[in-house]
């Protein structure tokens, strides 16, 4: 048996090594950037360059957007599926799996030849940015609903209150909303953290955002893409932190990948 | 984990009280309205997911002038620049993803079965779940600070072991450089789908096994292998359409040096790289294809390896 866990050991460092080596290396390396000593030069000048801003603060408005129309889209869906239609799921869910089959790339291609052209010229607004961005989250959203939706009896709960004379406005936004409530927040974070580093939607639909930013100073700066790469990660990895605390004793959140 | 994807329509009171109580609510037969309430997740849908998809398919059957042709299909195969990035994006894929299920499986297995303490399960797992979202370009600059021609890796091998990874004309900016960076989000996702389905191995199943005069070889051989085979499998094709289809972190790392089939459907949208538009919904649908064709595949060992975890 003692075998077994020095080879158990070997495999759970060596997973340690792949996760944090590269990590460390960007730290570092965005420390590096005067000769010989650690320094912060490198996120002065990513603080200093006012287009930083600008991008982060477009795909900070992205992500809410996009959160806010991923949740008017999926939420009623999910509830309505939960309360009435319960023969309706596999279809919900063969959409929600949908963005699987179709990478972004292929979405951008496909939704660029469609409506960029009149008469739906829609490429000249953010809209069909949003909408990639919308689709990129269905899997997540949805499923975060889906099993919010699943552990509490919403069917229920939906009876009485309205046996106690509520309308549909108030079920929603006082019995629905407050017992989903964590997985609400498990889908608008995962949302923020894939729209906030998303690069592929906006950079071939030309949008200016954090992701082609970041992209865009790697081709012409060292250091200082490291050092707001160093960032990116941060963000991410408070999203899921969150997602993980607030979720503490949730049922697990499946992860269906999209856009790398 | 559950994809919920077998899950079978509970019960409805309505299904359920057939008997002679009275009904508390009649059965509805406004049948369409009920399916109203899911029409705009389904119009949005089919505007924004199946209709560019159409749209897709149609195209690849138009020649330049409009007409119907074959020929953008037969291109796919014949011309040897789309063969090639269909190749290096099938390799890509394939390596990752076998290399990543056969790491993540081991990981997983080190921390669910393999004595380990219990902190370094929820450590592994918390990290699998921050690591299988790092993707795109900063995952990319991260390799590049990790093992570029300044990177970290780069530097102490060379000072300490004085070997210099680039001598032998090895850049990273080439398959196995991208292959290593596609690795850093493949395995972690096999580790996070692989631990629930290792802690769903019954310890009575083993004890039998025990009691029958079997060893760990005839567990793992007639009884652990079969069980978990539909999820490997399964994980296994979920990691492969997860590199077929990205895009960011291939861009970011190596430009437009590396021949990929995402790298240039990339190029196509930005101006007609391919001189040939009907090319490049070929090229599109080919990636549609495969990836429904993981899909299925997906799907349907997911059902199989769902007789085992309820």
């Amino acid at each position: 048996m003692k075998r077994f866990h020095v080879w158990s050991w070997f495999w759970f460092l060596l997973g340690l090594l792949y996760f944090f080596l590269p990590l460390f290396s960007t730290l570092e390396f965005s420390l590096r950037m005067i000769k010989g000593r650690y320094t912060l030069e490198a996120y002065r000048q990513a603080f200093a360059d006012p287009r930083f801003y600008q991008s982060f603060g477009y795909s900070l408005l992205w992500s809410v957007v996009t959160i806010v129309v991923s949740l008017l889209l999926v939420v009623p869906t999910a509830y309505w599926v939960h309360l009435r239609l319960p023969k309706a799921r596999p279809f919900v869910e063969f959409v929600t799996l949908m963005p699987f089959v179709v990478p972004a790339v292929v979405l951008v291609f496909g939704l660029v030849r469609l409506y960029g052209r009149p008469p739906l010229a829609l490429t000249t607004t953010p809209a069909v940015l949003i909408v990639g961005y919308v689709v990129l989250s269905l899997p997540y959203m949805y499923r975060a609903v889906d099993a919010g939706l699943r552990a509490v009896d919403i069917r229920t709960l939906t009876e009485a209150a309205q046996s106690l004379g509520a309308n549909w406005l108030t079920v929603l936004k006082d019995v629905v909303f407050p017992n989903i409530r964590v997985a609400l927040l498990s889908g608008i974070f995962l949302t923020f953290a894939i729209v906030m580093g998303e690069f592929t939607f906006a950079a071939l639909l030309g949008w200016p955002a954090f992701g082609p930013y970041i992209e865009e100073i790697g081709s012409m700066r060292a250091y200082t893409p490291q050092a707001v790469s160093v960032m990116s990660f941060g963000i991410t990895w408070i999203s899921i932190a969150v997602i993980q605390w607030v979720g503490r004793g949730a049922p697990g959140q499946a992860q269906v990948p999209t856009a790398r | 984990m559950d994809h919920g994807l077998h899950g079978a329509p509970p019960v409805t009171p309505e299904e359920s009280t057939h008997g002679d109580a009275p009904q508390a609510r009649p059965p509805r037969r406004q049948f369409s309205w009920t399916w109203a309430g899911l029409a705009p997740f389904f119009l949005f849908a089919f505007l924004f997911l199946v209709l560019p998809s159409i749209s897709i398919f149609i195209r690849s059957f138009e020649s330049s002038d409009g007409g119907f042709t074959f020929q953008n299909i037969v291109d796919i195969f014949a011309k040897r620049d789309i063969r090639n990035a269909y190749r290096m994006s099938l390799e890509v894929s394939v390596v990752t993803a076998l290399g990543g299920a056969f790491f993540g499986f081991l990981l997983a297995y080190a921390v669910c079965l393999g004595g380990l303490p219990k902190w370094a399960r929820s450590f592994l797992l918390s990290f699998s779940g921050v690591a299988s979202n790092f993707a795109g370009v900063p995952l990319a600059f991260a390799f590049v600070a990790t093992m570029g021609n300044a990177g970290l890796v780069t530097r102490m091998l060379e000072s300490l072991l004085n070997i210099d990874i680039h001598a032998g004309g090895f850049t990273i900016y080439s398959f196995w450089g991208l292959s290593i960076v596609y690795m850093y989000f493949q395995f972690p996702l096999m580790v996070l789908i692989m631990a629930p389905a290792l802690d769903g191995l019954r310890r009575e199943w083993r004890e039998a096994c025990e009691n029958l005069g079997g060893t760990s070889y005839h567990y793992w051989k007639h009884i652990a292998l079969p069980i978990l085979l539909p999820t490997l499998l399964g994980t296994a094709i979920l990691l492969f359409g997860n590199a077929f289809g990205a895009y960011a972190t291939a861009y970011a790392f190596t430009g437009s040096f590396l021949n990929l089939v995402t790298i240039v459907i990339g190029a196509q949208i930005q101006g007609d790289v391919l001189y040939n538009p009907g090319l490049g919904n070929a090229l599109a649908l080919g990636m549609i294809v495969i990836m429904s064709l993981c899909m299925l595949g997906y799907i349907w060992l997911q059902r199989r390896a769902a007789r085992w975890t309820r």
